[in-house]
């Protein structure tokens, strides 16, 4: 029994170069000619067939511990895995409904490793060369459903194969594969992974694995625009940069695994929309629950949000609703994301929002650092005139107190960014070879920053607020810090009939002409053409965004575009009317 | 109820931007022109938020140490040390000696620093990467020694001396020259600390010979240390100095002379007015001929015309027999008095009222008009206006009279100057106010 399970191995006995290999009670080879053991195992491959096998190791399956420096056998998808878990659990910390991670996110995996086919499927990808994909890592376990996750993935196709039958190259193959792999990476397919390319396929990344995060919250419906998904990211309260050093201490990772799982930038808004809209067709999702009105990410509620973060009135919220009706933007199947349709377009809810409000300020102040002015003017005299009455809305005081709070905020976030530390404490290096010195170079970064932490100020300043979907707040009596909420619009509109009007009746356009070539962009925004109030609010909720300011005046110009659809359909005829609003 | 968009207070804001960039001439802009230089420099790859950070806290650093913000700028060197680990292996290589002048800066000035924390800075900062080794060694004696740890200093440098690593580059060498450099500067402090303690023994006394032997030991070690840097093209003014008066101590007349002239003629060596004052007085205390010495300072005076020497240069000249020498006297004075700094100078001008009188008064006056033609146009503005005339009567009255007494012999006894001088009253020098305004009157080069 023991001769028919060692002759897999053809290799040389290097003592007695004979090619006769016995199987030790703990799967190790060993020759029968002269009863040299050798340090290579046998993979477990056939539970049944292997006599006094212990089950534990059966249950490690293949993260058979090669030599102790070399750690598990694990591959790419499981080191996904394990960051999707992770940031499920960091979702679920901040407050999210516990479905999220299972069995939404948990599906979302689920489905992609079968597209991708790498497990769920006839045939995956790892068992072309190796068996068996291997199964959850103990760490997994933490995440209940998971360790059944690729252990299942594993189980049918063993079932349907039957056994170890189909085409699985012979284990001397496999081993000089997995030796080589391990040579130029940690993971056993580091190397294969980041060489393989394949048309329609889309290779998760660290990235993509934030985009899978934000499905899962749209999913959902959660309360939790991506905006504010990246923005914890950037805070350190979701795992990403780095995100690999929580993985089990056995799972090594170098060569090429650095390319994969090492990140040096802050994810983007844009690029994770993107992969977004590409994952969710890839994955061939159906069509989203629908964004209705009581949902957090429908314009009307969102724009409430913005509005007191913003410090704005909340009389405001009365126009920024009807510019929602009048633009149609509140509609359910524009708001629902829909892979499958034909143009798949997830709206950005957030921008969307943010865009809105700019809109309604353009309305109600023109914005061209005039009509602003003198309308601040109006709610002066007539603030100082009804002390006793609830104040009106003056934006210049507005703008002095948000200009005030948001340099402040800047100056502090681009402190924040430049004290980011980057590097892990597990460094990654390109080979074996360079592993002590990239451990020395650590420790002696790690000694330097150590002489000058006790040389800085104070106590460590990384003691990090907790998360919060608000960056400003206004309720609370702070020094310099005014509430704008309870303040009234009457010095903007007047009445006029039954109807109330804004007593500005101009309006000007963002972008006049919108560009029709065959690059992505629809407009460009080069700041200096604009109004300096105009550059000062979307310079605010570009930054409560973590947006560049283009993507967000982009937006602004595209819910022009649906409001005035008169003035782009026709530019040779001059359309005149008032923008009246009704009360 | 005007229409919106035609109204607008500043129609020009409304142009589509991509539009007008074109458009304008004047003023245009390229938006892409930005990026596409930047993509151009980091070689099409797109710049990581990690050197982005890392370059903002670069600019943070920098601006704390500019407001003397030691402790701020700790906290962020705290981030900033994360570059030695950049994964661009061209800055990652950079990274140690940027973090070094930033760090050993922080550390000096830091008021939690000792020397303690220095030293353990500075050698774990020689221990990454190995081109650094050698300067990092050299900046922390530096340190030592203005903090007067001489012993320290001392190891340091032995430690540096015998540091190698592979073959050196040619960079390396001249590095591993300056460390024995400072090494001997070491030795020569202990050594010139001797010669006082020894100049103070008597020299019967028993102590008097060891301790002269001690000395003798010392100054061949030294002269090994000095000359591999000295022979290299520089500007090596302590060494020199220091090499030059041991070797006179010990009587090695010829090797000093070698040193000083090599030091100041080898033409590889950058111009260095130094060179040739050393040289000067190492001549003069030998008691060279004077021809020898007017050599030497001529070339100082081509380098430098306004260096103090040159009124011991024109003393020399003054006493030569040469009449081209004698000429050459009165221009070295004109020269100096040429500078800014040297209008005050009172031995300057006692200099030349005395030179002018003896040159007119062997009847040279084609010398004096010569050398005032060129200046004539800017000296009385400069020298001889009445507002020099009231501050210099004011704040020293010799000084005065001499520059009056040369305005009245090249500007003629009209000038303001020296009008403004002889009217005032004063009783020691009326007499002679009487001797200049006849001699001026006499000498003077204006005809009246």
């Amino acid at each position: 029994m023991d001769r028919e399970e060692a002759k897999e191995l053809r290799e040389r006995c290097t003592q007695c170069a004979a090619v006769s290999w016995g199987l030790t009670d703990e799967g190790k080879y060993y020759c029968t000619s002269c009863h040299n053991v050798t340090d290579r195992s046998k993979e477990v491959l056939n539970i049944e067939a292997i006599p006094n096998a212990k089950k534990q190791a059966i249950n490690r399956g293949l993260k058979v511990r090669k030599k102790h420096e070399r750690g598990w056998d694990w591959y790419v998808c499981e080191g996904f895995q394990h960051i999707l878990c992770q940031q499920a659990e960091a979702l679920k910390a901040l407050g999210v409904g516990p479905e999220v991670k299972s069995p939404v996110l948990h599906n979302l995996w689920k489905r992609y490793l079968q597209k991708s086919q790498q497990a769920y499927c006839e045939n995956p990808v790892h068992t072309r060369k190796r068996k068996a994909a291997a199964p959850g890592s103990p760490s997994a376990s933490d995440w209940e459903s998971e360790p059944a996750l690729l252990s299942e993935a594993s189980g049918p196709s063993l079932g349907d194969s039957g056994a170890d039958g189909c085409g699985r190259p012979s284990p001397p193959g496999r081993a000089s594969q997995s030796e080589m792999a391990s040579v130029c990476s940690g993971s056993l397919d580091g190397v294969e992974y980041s060489l393989h390319k394949e048309k329609g396929l889309v290779k998760m990344t660290v990235p993509a694995t934030l985009a899978l995060c934000g499905l899962a919250l749209l999913w959902q419906r959660e309360a939790l625009a991506l905006s504010d998904l990246l923005r914890f990211v950037e805070e350190g309260h979701i795992p990403y940069v780095n995100a690999f050093e929580h993985f089990p201490e056995e799972m090594k990772l170098y060569g090429r695994d650095k390319g994969i799982f090492a990140i040096e930038a802050w994810p983007s808004y844009e690029d994770i929309h993107r992969k977004m809209i590409e994952v969710a067709t890839f994955l061939d999702l159906p069509r989203f629950p629908a964004i209705t009105e009581d949902c957090y990410l429908h314009p009307n509620i969102l724009c409430r949000k913005y509005l007191m973060e913003v410090n704005l009135p909340d009389e405001m919220h009365d126009l920024t609703r009807q510019v929602v009706q009048m633009a149609g933007l509140g509609e359910a199947d524009i708001l629902t994301f829909d892979p499958i349709g034909t143009r798949a377009r997830a709206v950005k809810y957030d921008v969307q929002a943010a865009a809105i409000i700019v809109v309604v300020l353009k309305l109600l102040f023109l914005l061209d650092d005039h009509v602003e002015w003198s309308l601040s003017e109006i709610a002066e005299t007539y603030n100082q005139e009804n002390r006793e009455d609830k104040p009106c809305f003056d934006f210049r005081k507005w703008y002095h107190v948000m200009k005030k709070s948001f340099d402040e905020k800047k100056q502090k976030w681009e402190e924040a960014r430049a004290k980011f530390v980057w590097k892990s404490e597990k460094p990654l290096y390109h080979s074996p070879i360079d592993r002590s010195v990239a451990h020395k170079r650590r420790e002696m970064v790690v000694n330097l920053q150590k002489q000058f932490s006790t040389l800085a100020d104070s106590a460590p300043t990384a003691a990090k607020h907790s998360p919060s979907s608000f960056q400003f707040r206004w309720a609370g009596e702070g020094p310099g810090a005014v509430c704008f909420h309870g303040h009234r619009l009457r010095g903007i509109l007047c009445r006029k009939g039954r109807s109330l009007r804004t007593r500005n009746s101009l309006y000007w356009l963002s972008t006049q002409r919108f560009c029709r070539s065959y690059c992505k962009h629809v407009t460009t925004y080069e700041e200096s053409n604009f109004s300096l109030s105009y550059q000062f609010i979307i310079n605010l909720f570009s930054f409560l965004l973590r947006i560049k300011t283009y993507f967000l005046h982009e937006e602004v110009s595209l819910i022009e575009k649906r409001l005035f659809k008169t003035k782009y359909s026709k530019p040779k005829t001059k359309p005149s009317r008032s923008r009246k609003v009704r009360k | 109820m005007s229409d919106f968009s035609e109204d607008l207070l500043r129609p020009t804001k409304e142009d589509d931007p991509a539009e007008r960039s074109v458009r304008s001439c004047s003023g245009m802009r390229l938006p892409w022109l930005q990026k596409h230089v930047e993509s151009v420099l980091t070689r099409g790859k797109k710049e990581k938020d990690f050197a982005q950070t890392t370059s903002a806290c670069l600019s943070f650093i920098q601006e704390a140490l500019l407001k003397h913000q030691w402790q701020r700028a700790a906290e962020y060197m705290h981030s900033y040390l994360q570059t030695l680990e950049d994964s661009d292996s061209q800055k990652r290589q950079a990274a140690p000696e940027m973090i070094w002048k930033l760090g050993s800066e922080i550390l000096y000035y830091h008021p939690k620093s000792s020397v303690e924390t220095f030293n353990v800075f500075a050698d774990r900062m020689k221990n990454i990467g190995v081109m650094n080794y050698l300067t990092i060694s050299l900046q922390h004696t530096l340190y030592l020694l203005h903090h007067g740890l001489l012993d320290d200093a001392n190891r340091n440098l032995s430690q540096a001396e015998t540091w190698r690593y592979g073959e050196k580059s040619s960079s390396q060498e001249a590095l591993i020259n300056l460390v024995q450099a400072y090494k001997g500067l070491l030795q020569y402090y202990t050594w010139s600390k001797k010669k006082k303690e020894l100049s103070e023994l008597d020299e019967d006394d028993y102590a008097y010979s060891t301790a002269s032997q001690n000395m003798f030991s010392h100054s061949w070690k030294t002269s090994i240390n000095f000359s591999a840097l000295i022979q290299t093209p520089g500007v090596w003014d302590p060494f020199v100095k220091s090499y030059v008066e041991m070797l006179e101590f010990y009587g090695d007349q010829d090797g000093a002379r070698e040193v000083l002239s090599n030091y100041a003629y080898d033409e590889k060596f950058p111009s260095n007015p130094n060179a040739h004052v050393y040289l000067y007085n190492f001549l003069k205390r030998e008691k060279a001929p004077r021809e020898k010495l007017i050599s030497v300072l001529k070339i100082l005076y081509q380098i430098v015309p306004s260096h103090k020497l040159m009124l011991e240069f024109h003393r020399l000249l003054r006493k030569s027999d040469q009449e081209e020498h004698r000429r050459l006297g009165l221009e070295v004075l004109f020269g100096v008095l040429d500078f800014a700094g040297c209008t005050k100078n009172l031995p300057a001008w006692h200099c030349l009222a005395k030179y002018l009188r003896q040159i007119l008064m062997r009847s040279h006056p084609a010398w004096v008009q010569e050398e005032w033609d060129s200046r004539k146009s800017w000296w009385p503005g400069f020298h001889f206006s009445s507002f020099w005339a009231k501050s210099d009567w004011k704040e020293d009255r010799a000084l005065a009279y001499e520059k009056a007494f040369v305005a009245g012999i090249l500007l003629g006894k009209g000038c303001r100057y020296f009008r403004y001088i002889s009217k005032q009253d004063h009783q020691v020098l009326r007499k002679k106010f009487k001797r200049m305004k006849k001699l001026v009157k006499k000498h003077s080069i204006v005809n009246p």
